[in-house]
């Protein structure tokens, strides 16, 4: 009981960062939405639009205000969850970003799957047997991932498994003879094809997923590896990895069930970090793989100045960045018994 | 009443890589059922002979003319032969409980897999081996301590749970490295105290490497004192007065005493000759 | 009089030790197969940079619609694009953007990570609070998607695209110029200078900005990788330089539409970029183990 007022008085402050830090993400979307040379008005209104036409327009969006003002107006506009409608679209720009973004997270979820299931391992094995061969083979190729342009390595994907070797799918998120053939209800492919019953399409989306999800699984591994390893690292250093092997533990039973155990909460607050980071590198392998999800919805309307659309795709990418922030500290407290 | 040894140590030297001269040079000594004291200060190698003895110096070469531990010669053995020997016939119990636990898990499943390592053994029968040993190392409601982590126990608890972990499979020798210096001075006592009747009883051979004099004089038959990685006197506890070598007197005369007299205590002088080898192993 | 003199007799005697250290740094790198990759590979980027018209056979812009999309030859080493220009000669040439984003980049992003860094760590309390909340709020962003926004307001083009990639790539600098001032803030010669009556402006430049220089570039030169890649990212996308720029990221963009038939127009490029950027990673990481007290004293 005692240990509970400072706990309240730490998350309280922390709450207050939060908010802190959200209030700066909205100034610095509205400013960027501001600065865009893009006419608002006359993208709504197109070119042949009379002056009376845009003046209203003019008006209506507010942009006869002081800045200030208008700040304002964004602010209480997001805080009702209007961010207003996307010009190319034509519909509210949430229920875009809603509908895409389901396929983006599938693509980010098994990239993560597949980059923490090599990253991981191999950082444990570099730890293991530090400075010898095998640390420095894992150390140059998890740099080489880290070091790759995605979207080239997407293509070069795409020239040797797709069109070389026919061993994946192309690109989309299912070959184009199923597309509309499965109700759309959550739009996660793998799970609306599994709840229609649709083996096929759930085959053929499997398929289409691997690739791209390796390859950006593969880039973020390099971040997991190199932390994977200096955690362990600091672990195998202990006393009480002697007192394992003094019991008689085999090395490979040490590290595993002792060591590794460990730093189980660092690595879930690690791959927390490496899943945001992933949608840096989403947007430019949707483009590749003309996966239709939120970073071909955010590059799409940026060319075209979609300042709506492009201010709240900014503004949910650092929302999501905060949340992991706060989801991995939260994650920490929860798994370490010594915080319970 | 050694009439075959446990343990025969000749000119046991280890070598750090990257350092520049061997930690520990030509230690030699015998060990039968009884308790064997190696007396030393900080970085004399005490420690290391004991990893060495376990053969956990992976980075380190070790060489000796002999290294032999009842049946097993430890200079050739395989890891394989290495594990089935550490842990079930030869432990080590570490310094400190608050490193030598592993944090994330309970005490007791610290305890009870030490014996399933060697042991087939059931979850269950592992479970009320450790109870039963927990017990034997006298900490009370045993089946409450089992299932706590190393952070809710004391200092003294958690040495005597790494006593309980490291006689439970019975081995022949234990290595007791400084057991009880991380210890506080009023439950110092008792956990040696415990630890030594566990080793009477049983009748394991102990090596209490330790840098302080009067532990090992008062619960050792036999010291060897270490300075610079090299034995420089080894004697019966009892003849420990009768010492003849400079350094080992030098320590003794370091030693505060009570009712002794009031005057500063000496400082211990150094000789660059000590660091030569002359013989002294028994 | 007296001190002026000590004092340039102090540096005198500190630079060569300051060079000597970076010798040392130097041929510790090039010890290790690893980061001597890197640095050969850098050192090759600047004389291919510095060579360009001399190494490049063509020119980069000169089309040849007679020869459009020719694998690589004796004539056109990594042969030719959909307008017949020789790749080779454009990869050469697209060598001096790359050098001039690392340029540009470093010469923007070091004084600004520098100014506010320092300037929080100096002053620290209210200062250092609204300080380092601006930078949180910058690096709550992954960088290319920030980069992408920024372009979207300024317009895409290659200064453009630099401006971007350095709005994004301070805040790292600027957390690490604090906290590398905080431990200076104390010390006594910056106590020394303030009784002699110098201004903070004076304190921050002359004494603690010096200070907070090495670790810097070394941080410089680990987040270039990832500003090679924003920038090429950039490009891919369209966002930053514009054809018929040379630059390697807009090279792939354009050959993507003939990958099928034509693997040269992309994997060429591609190539490139991977290698200096992983240079830079390479170097970067022997530069963290070379500096890494840690390591330093292990057996």
């Amino acid at each position: 009981m005692k240990r509970l007022p400072p706990r309240v008085s730490a998350s309280l402050g922390q709450l207050g960062s939060i908010l802190v830090t959200l209030f700066g993400l909205l100034i610095l979307t509205f400013v960027i939405g501001r600065m865009m040379p893009v006419d608002p008005v006359r993208a709504m209104v197109g070119e042949e639009a009379t002056k009376e036409v845009y003046e209203t327009v003019y008006r209506q969006l507010g942009l006869d205000r002081p800045m200030w003002e208008q700040f304002f107006i964004y602010l209480w506009d997001v805080l009702r969850l209007d961010f207003g409608t996307s010009i190319r679209t034509g519909q509210p720009v949430l229920q875009d970003i809603l509908h895409v973004l389901p396929a983006t997270i599938e693509l980010a979820t098994f990239a993560i799957i597949f980059g923490a299931g090599i990253g991981v391992p191999l950082g444990v094995l570099a730890a293991v047997n530090k400075d010898k061969l095998a640390d420095h083979i894992i150390r140059v190729f998890s740099l080489m991932g880290h070091s790759m342009p995605i979207f080239w390595t997407g293509m070069i994907g795409l020239l040797m498994f797709y069109a070389g070797l026919g061993w994946v799918g192309g690109s989309g998120r299912m070959s184009q003879f199923y597309i509309g053939l499965v109700p759309e209800r959550t739009n996660f492919l793998l799970i609306d094809s599994a709840l229609a019953g649709e083996w096929e399409v759930f085959r053929s989306a499997i398929n289409h997923i691997v690739l791209p999800a390796s390859l950006l699984g593969y880039s973020s591994s390099a971040y997991i590896t190199r932390m994977t390893r200096s955690f362990m690292l600091d672990q195998l250093n202990q006393e009480y990895i002697t007192t394992a092997r003094v019991k008689g533990l085999s090395r490979r039973r040490t590290v595993w069930g002792h060591a590794f155990g460990n730093i189980r909460v660092q690595l879930v607050t690690i791959v927390a970090l490496a899943y945001g980071a992933l949608l840096e590198g989403a947007v430019l392998i949707e483009t590749v793989f003309a996966w239709p999800g939120f970073g071909q919805y955010l590059t799409s309307n940026l060319l075209i100045g979609d300042m709506n659309a492009v201010m709240t795709c900014v503004l949910i990418v650092g929302l999501i960045f905060v949340g992991l922030n706060l989801l991995s500290d939260l994650l920490y407290r929860v798994f370490d018994p010594r915080t319970r | 009443m050694n009439q075959s040894p446990i343990l025969d140590v000749q000119n046991l030297t280890v070598h750090y890589g990257g350092a520049p001269a061997p930690s520990v040079q030509d230690v030699s000594f015998q060990l039968g059922r009884e308790r064997l004291g190696i007396v030393g200060e900080s970085g004399s190698g005490k420690s290391t002979v004991g990893r060495a003895l376990m053969r956990l110096l992976p980075s380190a070469r070790v060489t000796a003319d002999r290294m032999q531990f009842e049946d097993v010669d430890l200079l050739g053995a395989s890891e394989r032969k290495m594990l089935a020997v550490r842990g079930a016939r030869m432990s080590m119990i570490l310094q400190d409980p608050k490193f030598s636990l592993n944090p994330i898990r309970r005490c007791g499943d610290q305890v009870a897999e030490a014996y399933r390592t060697h042991v087939r053994a059931s979850k269950a029968e592992a479970r009320a081996k450790a109870i039963a040993m927990l017990d034997a190392v006298q900490i009370r409601e045993p089946e409450r301590v089992y299932d706590l982590y190393p952070h809710e126990v004391s200092g003294g608890m958690g040495q005597r749970i790494m006593i309980a972990m490291m006689l439970l499979t019975s081995p022949d020798l234990v290595i007791a490295d400084e057991p009880t210096s991380a210890l506080d001075v009023t439950v110092r006592l008792q956990v040696l105290k415990i630890l030594d009747d566990l080793v009477r009883e049983q009748g394991i051979g102990l090596i209490m490497i330790s840098h302080d004099l009067n532990l090992v004089r008062n619960f050792c038959d036999r010291v060897l004192i270490m300075y610079a990685g090299r034995v420089v006197e080894a004697l019966n506890a009892a003849d420990l007065d009768k010492a003849q070598h400079p350094y080992t007197r030098g320590l003794l005369a370091a030693q505060p005493r009570i009712g002794g007299s009031r005057q500063p205590l000496p400082v211990l002088a150094r000789d660059p000759s000590w660091t030569q080898p002359q013989g002294a192993a028994l | 009089m007296d001190q002026s003199q000590s004092l340039s007799s102090q540096t005198g005697r500190t630079r060569p030790q300051w060079m000597q250290a970076s010798l040392n740094i130097v041929t510790y790198l090039a010890r290790k197969p690893t980061s001597a990759f890197g640095l050969v590979v850098l050192a090759l980027l600047i004389l291919v940079a510095l060579t360009a018209p001399i190494l490049a056979p063509h020119s980069p812009y000169a089309q040849d619609l007679q020869n459009t999309l020719q694998p690589p030859s004796m004539g056109h080493l990594f042969g030719t694009d959909e307008l017949g220009r020789d790749i080779f000669s454009r990869l050469v040439y697209g060598a001096r953007i790359t050098l001039t984003i690392i340029f540009l980049v470093t010469i923007v992003v070091g004084p600004i990570g520098l100014f506010v860094g320092t300037v929080a760590g100096y002053f620290g309390g209210r200062v250092d609070m609204i300080l380092m909340r601006i930078t949180d709020i910058f690096l709550s962003f992954p960088s290319l998607i920030l980069s992408l926004a920024f372009v979207a307001a300024l317009g895409p083009s290659l200064n453009n695209a630099i401006i971007a990639i350095s709005l994004t790539a301070w805040p790292p600098i600027a957390r690490l110029a604090r906290a590398e001032t905080m431990t200076f803030r104390s010390a006594d010669y910056i106590a020394a200078a303030r009784l002699q009556g110098a201004s903070p402006a004076r304190i921050i430049w002359r004494s603690i900005v010096p200070m907070c220089l090495p670790s810097v570039l070394i941080r410089l030169t680990l987040n270039m990788a990832t500003v090679i890649l924003t920038a090429a990212g950039l490009g891919f996308l369209g966002l930053g330089a514009q054809p018929p720029m040379p630059e390697w990221g807009a090279m792939i963009a354009t050959g993507r539409r003939y990958m099928i038939d034509s693997w040269w127009l992309v994997t060429f490029p591609g190539l490139a970029i991977l290698c200096v950027s992983l240079a830079f990673n390479l170097l970067g990481d022997g530069l963290r183990d070379a500096l890494d007290p840690k390591q330093m004293n292990r057996r």
